[in-house]
C-alpha cells in the first residue's frame, strides 16, 4: 500500500506503540523485548499489558485478543499513554478491537496472512477491511509476515509447523526495531539465555526478528524511520520493574535492612499473584512462603509468623481483602506488625479481574468489625511499589499495627525503568522486638511517643505471655470485659493510628503551591493525573496544582491547610467517589469536585485536560 | 529442639496467674492437667513453648498456660500455628481446638494441616456440641441428637474425626477419653515426641449441653469392656477380664473371645501405629464396639518444614545472591550517564 511520502529520520518526543495478536501470540513478550531495548537505549519507558481473562481464549475471537502497549520517550514518560502511534495486529480481531485507539494518520502494520475468510469472519468483519478503504485514513503496512517467516525458516532443522508460526511475532518486532532505530542484540541476548538447551528455538528466532529488521530495512514501502532521543533522566543504575516486582523486593530489602526473616503467607488470586511468583523464588535471602489453602490462612498464617517475630506479609486483590477482614482485626486487636498488600482489581464480587480500579478503599478504611483503624499507604507507579512496600514494613514493625499498602492492576502489571535503590540507601528501621527478659514488663505496655507496644516473641525467656482477640487489659493484656477499660483501649488504638502522622512526610503539591485549581488523586492514577496537570502548565495554565496522596490513614497533617490555598478542589478516582468521601469526612468547609471513571481502564489524557480546564476558564 | 536435661519443671510452673472458668465438671480441666504434667515430662524449655487456639470452650486453654499462648479467631488456629512454626521450627507449637472450631468453621485449615505434616500437636476436644454459644449440634452430633437447634432432633449425619483425619493424610492420630488423665498425659508426650503433625481427639464430656455423651464408653464401670486401648506391638486385646480381641475375618474386624471357638491369643490382631497403609487404622477408627482409644496410627513422615529447608539449602547452595543488592544490580541494568 502506497504511504504519504514524509521526512526520513522524523525526530519524536515520545511514541506509543501497541501491539496485539492472538492470546498465543506473544504479544507480551514482543513488547517487553520492546520496551526493555529501548530503556537500556536510554529512553523512559512505560507499559500496560492488557490481556483476556480467558488463558487461551478461541483462536481469532474478539474477546481472545492481547494487547501490550509500550511508551517510550526522551521526555519524562508517566504513563503507558491513550493514543497509539503504532498499531502491530497480528490479526484481524486484533485490528477490529483496537482500530478506535489509533491516531488518524497513523501506522498499523498487519499480517496479511491472517486476514483469511475465516479469521474475518471470527472477527465480525463483513468485508476485508484491507480491501474496503475503511481504513484510509491510517498508514496501512500490510506484510505477509507468516509466509515470510516460514520461508525464512524453511532450512531449519528441527521445528515443527506449530514453532515455526509462532515466531512469527519476532518478524514484527525486528520490523520495529529498525523502524525505531533499535538494536536487536538486547533480545538475541535474551533468547540464548531463555532457550539454552534449545538451540533451534534461538536459531530460528534470531533469524526470523533480523529476517524482519532487514525487511523492514530494505522494503521502500516504509518511507521513514523515527528517531527518540535517549531520555533526560537521572545519572544512576537502572533496570526495568514491574510494579508486582517492585514490591516483592521493596519486603526484601525492608527485611534485610531489619534484621528480621520474611514470611509471606498467600492465596493466588489475580492480579496480586505474581507477588508470590516473585518471593518465593528468593529462598537464598530465607524468604519463607505459604501458598495456603485459602486466603484466610494466608493472613492467618502470616499471623503466626508476625507473633513469632518474623517480618510478615500476605498479598490479594479486592475479593481475597473481604475474606481476610476478620483476621486483620485480629492483627490489629493483638497490636502486631503485618502488611497485607490489596492490588486492586474491578469489583465488586469477582468484578472485572484483569482490569484495574480503585474501589476497595473504603473497604480497606472500614471493611472489619468493630472499631478497628489501620494505616493505609498507596504505591502510585510500578517503581515507587518498591519505596512504598518498604515504607509500610517500616511503619509496621514501628508502629505494631497492621499496614494496608493499597497497589493496583495498571501499576502492578505496568512497567518502568527504576533507578536501582541499594538497601545501604534506604532508611534505618528500627523495630520493638524485646530481645531479653526485662523486669515488669506487661504485655501492653507501650512507647511514650508512638504508642506502639512492645515485641516479645516466643523463645525469649522470661516474656511469656498471651494474646488474642478479646479485649484485653490495658496494661497486663489479660482477658477484660471491664467498660471503663474497653472505652480506654478503643481510644487508643486509634489514637495510635492518628500518631502516625508524626512519622509521616507533610503532602506535597506538584507544579503550583496554591491557585485556582487543586487535583487530587492517589494510588495508581499518578501517571495519568500528573501528564494532564503538567500538559495544562505547558500550555501557561501555572494556577493548577497537584496533590498525589501516598498516605491515605492517618492523612499528612498538612492536609487541610493545602486544601486552603486553592479556590477549587477536585479528587479524581477509578471509582464513585470513595477518597472524596474520607477526605469529606475529615475536613469541613471545602467543596469537592469530584472525576470519576469505572469503566476497568486508567485516565485518559484528553478527558482530564478537558475536565481542568473547564474548571479554570 | 532446646530440651533440659534434667526435670526443670513441675505442672505448676506452666500454670498461668489465670483463674480457670470453665463449668464445673468439664472434662477440660483433666486436659489442661493432663498437659500441665505432660510438659515437664518432655523437657522442653517454657520459653520454647507456644498454645494457639480458636474459639470455644475449650479455646480459652491458652490463658491458663504459662507459655507463650494466642486465643485468636474461630476455626482458624491451625494456621496460624502454621506460621509460628514456619517463622521459628525451634519451637513446640501446640493447636487447641474444638469440633465446631476444627471440623466446621475450620474445616479446611484441619485438612490442609494434616495434609502438609508440619510438626505441630493439635488436640481437639470432641463434645459434639457447641457449648460457647450455648448448645447446638456441632459437625460431630449424632443424627437425631436434640439441641438448641435441632429441637426436633439433629438431621446432619456426623463427621467422625478420625476418619476425616485419616482421609487428609494424618500421620498421627490418637483417641483418649476424657476422664482417663494417665493414658491421657502419656499420649501428650508421644504427640510431642512425634515429628510431624499429631492430632489427639479427646472424647470430652459437656456436663451443661451434652452430659453424658460418651458415657457408654468412658464410664468406669463400662470402660474396659467398651475400650480398646490400642499399644503399638501389643495385642488388640480389651474387657475386664482381657479375653476379647479383634480379629480381621475378610474385610471387616471382629471382635472374638479368647478361649471360644478355637480362638488363641495368637490370633488377636497385633496393633501395628506405624504402618504406612492406613486401611487398618481407618477401620479402627470407625469402630464403634469397642471404642478404640489410644495412638492409633504414628506412621513416620517427612514434616513439611523438613521439606522447606531442605529446598533453602539447596538453593541456596546454587545462588550467588547474598544480599538483595546481589539480586537487585544483577541481569538486565543499565547506565544513564549525567
Amino acid at each position: 500500500m502506497e504511504a504519504k511520502t514524509e521526512n526520513p529520520q522524523e525526530i519524536l518526543e515520545s511514541v506509543i506503540i501497541r501491539f496485539v495478536g492472538d492470546s498465543g501470540d506473544g504479544m507480551q513478550l514482543t513488547g517487553t523485548q520492546f520496551s526493555d531495548t529501548s530503556a537500556m537505549f536510554g529512553n523512559d519507558v512505560a507499559t500496560f499489558p492488557n490481556y483476556p481473562a480467558e488463558i487461551r481464549a478461541p483462536q481469532g475471537s474478539l474477546y481472545g485478543v492481547s494487547g501490550y502497549q509500550v511508551h517510550i520517550g526522551s521526555v519524562e514518560i508517566s504513563t503507558p499513554g491513550d493514543e497509539v502511534d503504532l498499531l502491530v495486529a497480528m490479526n484481524p480481531a486484533g485490528l477490529k478491537t483496537n482500530l478506535h485507539a489509533v491516531k488518524p494518520g497513523h501506522t498499523i502494520i498487519v499480517d496479511t496472512d491472517s486476514f483469511t475468510k475465516k479469521n474475518l469472519e471470527k472477527a465480525l468483519y463483513e468485508s476485508n477491511p484491507l480491501e474496503d478503504n475503511s481504513l484510509e485514513n491510517y498508514r496501512v503496512i500490510e506484510v505477509s509476515m507468516t509466509s515470510l517467516t516460514k520461508e525464512t525458516l524453511k532450512e531449519v532443522q528441527g521445528l515443527d509447523n506449530k514453532a515455526i508460526t509462532r515466531s512469527k511475532n519476532m518478524f514484527a518486532l525486528g520490523m520495529v526495531y529498525w523502524m525505531y532505530h533499535r538494536s536487536t542484540e538486547h533480545t538475541i541476548e535474551f533468547f540464548q539465555k531463555k532457550f539454552k538447551s534449545k538451540p533451534e528455538i534461538i536459531e530460528a528466532n534470531t533469524k526470523v526478528l533480523n529476517a524482519g529488521y532487514y525487511f523492514a530495512e530494505t522494503l521502500e514501502l516504509i518511507p521513514n524511520a523515527y528517531t527518540i532521543s535517549p531520555a533526560k533522566m537521572e545519572a544512576g543504575t537502572y533496570r526495568i520493574v514491574m510494579g508486582n516486582t517492585a514490591t516483592a523486593w521493596g519486603f526484601l530489602a525492608a527485611a534485610e535492612k531489619s534484621g528480621l526473616e520474611l514470611f509471606l503467607g498467600s492465596y493466588p488470586i489475580t492480579p496480586a499473584s505474581d507477588i508470590l511468583h516473585e518471593l518465593v523464588k528468593h529462598k537464598h535471602f530465607g524468604v519463607k512462603t505459604l501458598q495456603a489453602e485459602d486466603e484466610i490462612a494466608g493472613i492467618t498464617s502470616a499471623i503466626g509468623a508476625s507473633f513469632a517475630g518474623d517480618l510478615a506479609i500476605t498479598t490479594t486483590s479486592g475479593p481475597g481483602l473481604a475474606l481476610k477482614g476478620e483476621a486483620l482485626g485480629l492483627a490489629m486487636m493483638i497490636e502486631l506488625p503485618l502488611v497485607l498488600v490489596n492490588v486492586q482489581r474491578g469489583g465488586p464480587s469477582t468484578g472485572l479481574p484483569t482490569k484495574t480500579e480503585q474501589s476497595d478503599l473504603l473497604q480497606a478504611m472500614y471493611g472489619r468489625n468493630g472499631e478497628s483503624p489501620v494505616i493505609i499507604i498507596a504505591a502510585s507507579t510500578p517503581a515507587n511499589c518498591f519505596n512504598y512496600a518498604y515504607e509500610a514494613a517500616k511503619l509496621t514493625l514501628e508502629h505494631m499495627t497492621p499496614v494496608i499498602l493499597m497497589s493496583d492492576g495498571y501499576i502492578a502489571n505496568g512497567s518502568a525503568p527504576w533507578k536501582i535503590q541499594s538497601v545501604n540507601e534506604m532508611p534505618e528501621i528500627k523495630n520493638n522486638l524485646l530481645k531479653e527478659f526485662k523486669e515488669n514488663w506487661h504485655p501492653y505496655d507501650r512507647d511514650q511517643d508512638s504508642l506502639a507496644r512492645y515485641w516479645a516473641v516466643p523463645g525469649t525467656p522470661g516474656m511469656e505471655h498471651r494474646v488474642g482477640g478479646l479485649e484485653k487489659d490495658k496494661v497486663t493484656g489479660n482477658v477484660s470485659y471491664d467498660p471503663e477499660n474497653h472505652e480506654y483501649m478503643t481510644n487508643i488504638r486509634a489514637e495510635k493510628i492518628k500518631r502516625v502522622q508524626n512519622y509521616i512526610p507533610d503532602q506535597e503539591t506538584e507544579f503550583a503551591d496554591s491557585g485556582d485549581l487543586l487535583v487530587i488523586g492517589w494510588g495508581g492514577t499518578y501517571g495519568s493525573l500528573h501528564s494532564a496537570v503538567k500538559h495544562l502548565n505547558d500550555e501557561g495554565y501555572k494556577n493548577i496544582g497537584f496533590a498525589h496522596f501516598h498516605y491515605l490513614n492517618p492523612l499528612p497533617t498538612n492536609t487541610e491547610a493545602l486544601l486552603k490555598r486553592f479556590k477549587k478542589i477536585i479528587v479524581c478516582e477509578l471509582n464513585t467517589g470513595q477518597f472524596v468521601k474520607v477526605l469529606k469526612s475529615s475536613f469541613n468547609g471545602f467543596e469537592f469536585l469530584q472525576f470519576n471513571k469505572i469503566q476497568g481502564l486508567p485516565f485518559a489524557n484528553n478527558e482530564l485536560v478537558q475536565k481542568f480546564k473547564q474548571l479554570v476558564t | 529442639m532446646e530440651t533440659t536435661a534434667v526435670k526443670e519443671y513441675t505442672y505448676k510452673d506452666f500454670a498461668s496467674d489465670q483463674e480457670v472458668r470453665w463449668c464445673p465438671g468439664c472434662d477440660d480441666y483433666v486436659i489442661l492437667r493432663s498437659v500441665q504434667k505432660a510438659l515437664p515430662e518432655i523437657g522442653i524449655k517454657k520459653e520454647n513453648v507456644v498454645f494457639i487456639s480458636g474459639i470455644g470452650c475449650s479455646s480459652r486453654f491458652p490463658y491458663y498456660m504459662d507459655t507463650y499462648g494466642m486465643h485468636s479467631i474461630h476455626g482458624r488456629a491451625a494456621a496460624i500455628a502454621s506460621g509460628v512454626k514456619l517463622a521459628n521450627p525451634d519451637l513446640s507449637v501446640w493447636v487447641i481446638t474444638g469440633d465446631g472450631d476444627s471440623l466446621a468453621i475450620g474445616g479446611n485449615h484441619f485438612i490442609h494441616v494434616l495434609r502438609r505434616n508440619l510438626d505441630l500437636n493439635i488436640i481437639l476436644f470432641n463434645n459434639e456440641i457447641y457449648g460457647l454459644t450455648k448448645g447446638q449440634f456441632s459437625p460431630t452430633s449424632l443424627v437425631g441428637q436434640k439441641t438448641k437447634s435441632s429441637p426436633y432432633g439433629n438431621t446432619q449425619p456426623p463427621f467422625s474425626a478420625g476418619e476425616l483425619a485419616l482421609g487428609a493424610q494424618a500421620r498421627f492420630f490418637a483417641r483418649i477419653g476424657g476422664n482417663t488423665p494417665k493414658e491421657m498425659t502419656e499420649i501428650f508426650i508421644q504427640s510431642q515426641k512425634y515429628k510431624g503433625t499429631s492430632l489427639v481427639e479427646v472424647l470430652q464430656n459437656c456436663p451443661i449441653f451434652n452430659d453424658g455423651c460418651f458415657a457408654k464408653y468412658t464410664d468406669k464401670a463400662v470402660r474396659e469392656d467398651r475400650q480398646l486401648y490400642v499399644e503399638h506391638g501389643k495385642p488388640m486385646i480389651f474387657g475386664k477380664d482381657r479375653d476379647k480381641g479383634l480379629i480381621l475375618k475378610g474385610i471387616r474386624l471382629e471382635v472374638v473371645t479368647i478361649g471360644e471357638n478355637g480362638i488363641e491369643e495368637t490370633d488377636i490382631l497385633i496393633h501395628n501405629a506405624k504402618e504406612h497403609d492406613p486401611t487398618l487404622h481407618q477401620m479402627l477408627v470407625r469402630l464403634e464396639y469397642p471404642m478404640v482409644t489410644g495412638i492409633i496410627r504414628s506412621f513416620n513422615d517427612t514434616t513439611f518444614e523438613e521439606r522447606e529447608d531442605a529446598l533453602t539449602v539447596q538453593v541456596k547452595a546454587n545462588s550467588s545472591f547474598r544480599k538483595t543488592d546481589d539480586l537487585f544490580f544483577s541481569g538486565d541494568v543499565y547506565e544513564i550517564k549525567e
